[in-house]
């Protein structure tokens, strides 16, 4: 699509070629760069709408993860009595590991149903359709925002103080979060438009993924032998660096996140390839 | 003149399964399954033996057929066909939503469309976010739609509750702030689909004379609608399509003529065929729509000075309650002249509260010396008022009356107006 008629008279219209793509079609980025002002307008919109009509509103991005770790400091804490990565007091290990899942599998969620959600906008307008997935892994960051001042709180409460690393390092795991949740989504949600027992399958691949990584337990119950293997699982990679950066607990970044961010890499280069050779069907089939 | 648009053998192939509601979305179950067989039929064709599936290369129809015409620059052209002809899948390929089977379009310029009015609207959203946001989805940035944000509120005249959320807005209101985004778009290329046929009178009038003011800037404009005054009036050339076919380009009248003969098997009769009946129009069947003269030949041309008698044959496969069968008469320009239904008459009414399945006749005689000459539509309807449309078309038919022996012939003038009475004059003299 052409750029926009600001200036209508010094605006020379771009041609554009319809017709049939076959095989792997070209990943189209350029497209996506014009249409950048959407990805923004409909992040603010999933932002703007979430919390709409609800009494408590945005407290919600701070009640979840904390009602969750309370549940698991109940259970895991006081009960299982779960032993914790350098004797950190349990509910600060948990809220640290619940929040970049928090962000993960919230992003996952709505990215995977953001094309059938968005229906009528596919089947009526032209638009990179890959605006709709970005746009929805994106929208979780403000409640992960929100939700990060509660642990700045703790750990004034408990006394830990992050070295300076955390600064390069919380942003860099937490853009790993973001890729992954986005390479799997991108897979989630082209299958969905066609087959929506995607939306059946998605509660319990969240819950199965979030016993796969170390957030009620520490990944050093895990055996040194099943470490690499543990660690195909980038969220894995993800928890234990948040631990690392913010807590000092663990190792720091080795060979093994390599492994975490290779398979992170290679589940969004195949999603956004799947998509977008999907992508032609999508307005017939959804 | 340089060429907007130029469309090169399109084709459009749909699956039919995907319209119907068994096969609404493929069942991964399906899939397994076709995928286990995969080997069979594999091995079978190699023995030279192919297995039996009906449905594997049968569940197809061609939208759209080898369509053909390009389009200069600053030029309109009306797109008309009957439900079902290709149009949507037509205008759905060239604003990019779909991608064409086979076959090639070359665009110049971007593609606005009206198909798209309020894609994107949420209604938790308030006005003015919501031009916003879908400025944005349309493809404008954001300093367009704040330069063009005045404009818009003002055309869609929802003032003073732009900051309202949407949701509490009327169909009225949704719907004007939603063509007013659209109408602002300013794009090189404008494709409008049937959008007029929602809103008000008032409102349906500004919409064309935005267009008018869209076609005199030099944009060219694409412009598909049932209502034929509207194609009249704002299109000098049109196509015809007819089961996904172009059957004809040519002066708009001209097309309207051709459009509106096409599907009379024999002059003054029009039959339906079961694809033309959409799904949603059951348990009504409409068989036949024709005009009779007084001595009962059907026949495409009547005159003004004899009773017409319409006939329209249809067949329930259930009962329905309180259906209403009816007519609605218009002349080539679109304007009404009556609409009437079969239980306008209270009795008749309650006599047939339930229409038992069947093989029905509705008959009525529009009298003699009623219309004027020139040429007339029929269109009809099937519904139970407020409950449900089962079946319309508004231009089913269409008939020429002949003013021969009608009041006022021994000057040779055309008479303003669709109606031409015989009235009782008295001249008085004191």
């Amino acid at each position: 699509m052409s750029e926009s008629s600001l200036s209508s008279s010094a605006y020379t219209p771009t041609t554009v070629y319809i017709q049939p793509t076959t095989g792997l079609a070209a990943l189209n980025l350029r497209d996506l760069w014009l249409y950048r002002e959407l990805v923004w307008f409909m992040l603010w919109r999933d932002i703007k709408v979430r919390y709409k009509q609800t009494a408590l509103g945005a407290a919600w991005a701070i009640l979840q993860p904390v009602l969750t770790m309370l549940v698991f400091n109940f259970l895991f804490g006081n009960i299982a009595r779960m032993e914790t990565d350098g004797g950190l007091p349990y509910p600060i290990f948990s809220y640290t590991a619940l929040l970049p899942w928090g962000l993960f599998s919230m992003a996952l969620n709505s990215a995977s149903r953001s094309l059938t959600s968005n229906q009528n906008m596919i089947t009526k307008t032209y638009f990179p359709r890959l605006v709709l997935p970005i746009a929805s892994v994106l929208g979780g960051l403000l409640d992960f925002a929100i939700a990060f001042v509660v642990l700045i709180g703790m750990m004034t409460y408990y006394g830990i103080t992050p070295g300076i690393h955390a600064l390069w390092a919380v942003p860099l795991f937490l853009l790993l979060a973001i890729v992954t949740a986005l390479g799997v989504a991108l897979w989630l949600s082209a299958i969905n438009v066609q087959y929506r027992d995607v939306g059946y399958a998605l509660p319990f691949l969240s819950q199965f993924w979030m016993f796969l990584t170390p957030i009620a337990y520490s990944s050093r119950v895990i055996s040194e032998q099943w470490q690499v293997i543990y660690s195909l699982n980038p969220m894995a990679g993800v928890v234990n660096g948040f631990r690392w950066a913010l807590l000092g607990v663990g190792n720091p970044p080795n060979l093994l996140i390599a492994v975490s961010a290779g398979i992170a890499l290679l589940i969004l280069v195949s999603g956004l390839f799947y998509f977008r050779n999907m992508e032609r069907t999508f307005a017939d089939m959804i | 003149m340089s060429i907007a648009i130029k469309v090169e053998n399109i084709s459009k192939r749909y699956k039919i399964g995907l319209a119907s509601q068994r096969f609404q979305y493929g069942m991964l179950r399906d899939v397994l399954a076709d995928a286990a067989k995969a080997p069979l039929r594999l091995a079978a064709s190699l023995i030279g033996r192919p297995l039996e599936d009906p449905g594997r290369n049968a569940g197809y129809i061609w939208a759209l057929q080898d369509i053909s015409f390009d389009l200069e620059e600053g030029k309109v052209l009306g797109i008309i066909g009957r439900n079902g002809a290709g149009k949507s899948t037509l205008l759905k390929i060239l604003s990019r939503v779909t991608e064409p089977t086979r076959g090639m379009v070359t665009v110049r310029g971007r593609v606005g469309s009206l198909l798209e009015v309020g894609t994107g609207f949420h209604p938790e959203l308030s006005g003015r976010e919501n031009i916003y946001l879908n400025g944005a989805i349309l493809g404008m940035k954001r300093a367009e739609i704040a330069r063009k944000f005045d404009e818009i509120v003002d055309f869609s005249e929802v003032g003073q509750f732009i900051d309202t959320p949407v949701k509490r807005y009327s169909s009225g209101m949704y719907l004007r702030l939603a063509f007013a985004v659209a109408a602002h778009l300013e794009p090189e290329i404008l494709v409008v689909d049937e959008v007029l046929a929602v809103g008000d009178a008032e409102f349906q009038r500004k919409c064309l004379g935005k267009m008018n003011d869209v076609a005199s800037q030099g944009r060219t404009i694409l412009f598909v609608s049932h209502n034929m005054s509207a194609i009249l009036r704002l299109t000098q050339e049109s196509i015809v399509l007819q089961k996904g076919r172009l059957v004809m380009r040519g002066p708009t009248p001209e097309a309207v003529d051709f459009y509106l003969a096409s599907g009379q098997t024999q002059a003054g009769e029009r039959l339906w065929s079961d694809e033309e009946i959409p799904a949603s129009a059951a348990p009504f069947q409409p068989i036949a729509l024709r005009v009779r003269d007084p001595r009962g030949a059907v026949s495409d041309t009547l005159r003004s000075v004899e009773p017409i008698t319409v006939e329209l044959e249809y067949r329930l496969a259930a009962p329905i309650t309180g259906l209403r069968v009816g007519i609605y008469l218009s002349t080539v320009r679109g304007e009404y002249v009556f609409t009437s239904f079969d239980v306008d008459e209270p009795a008749l009414y309650e006599q047939h509260a339930v229409r038992q399945a069947g093989h029905y006749l509705s008959k009525c005689q529009i009298p003699a010396d009623l219309l004027n000459e020139g040429r007339y539509i029929l269109g009809i309807n099937a519904s139970s008022f407020g409950v449900k449309r089962y079946f319309m078309d508004e231009n089913a038919l269409a008939f020429n009356v002949d003013p021969m022996g009608a009041p006022g012939m021994q000057w040779a003038e055309p008479r303003q107006g669709p109606i031409r009475p015989r009235l009782a004059w008295v001249i008085e003299r004191d």
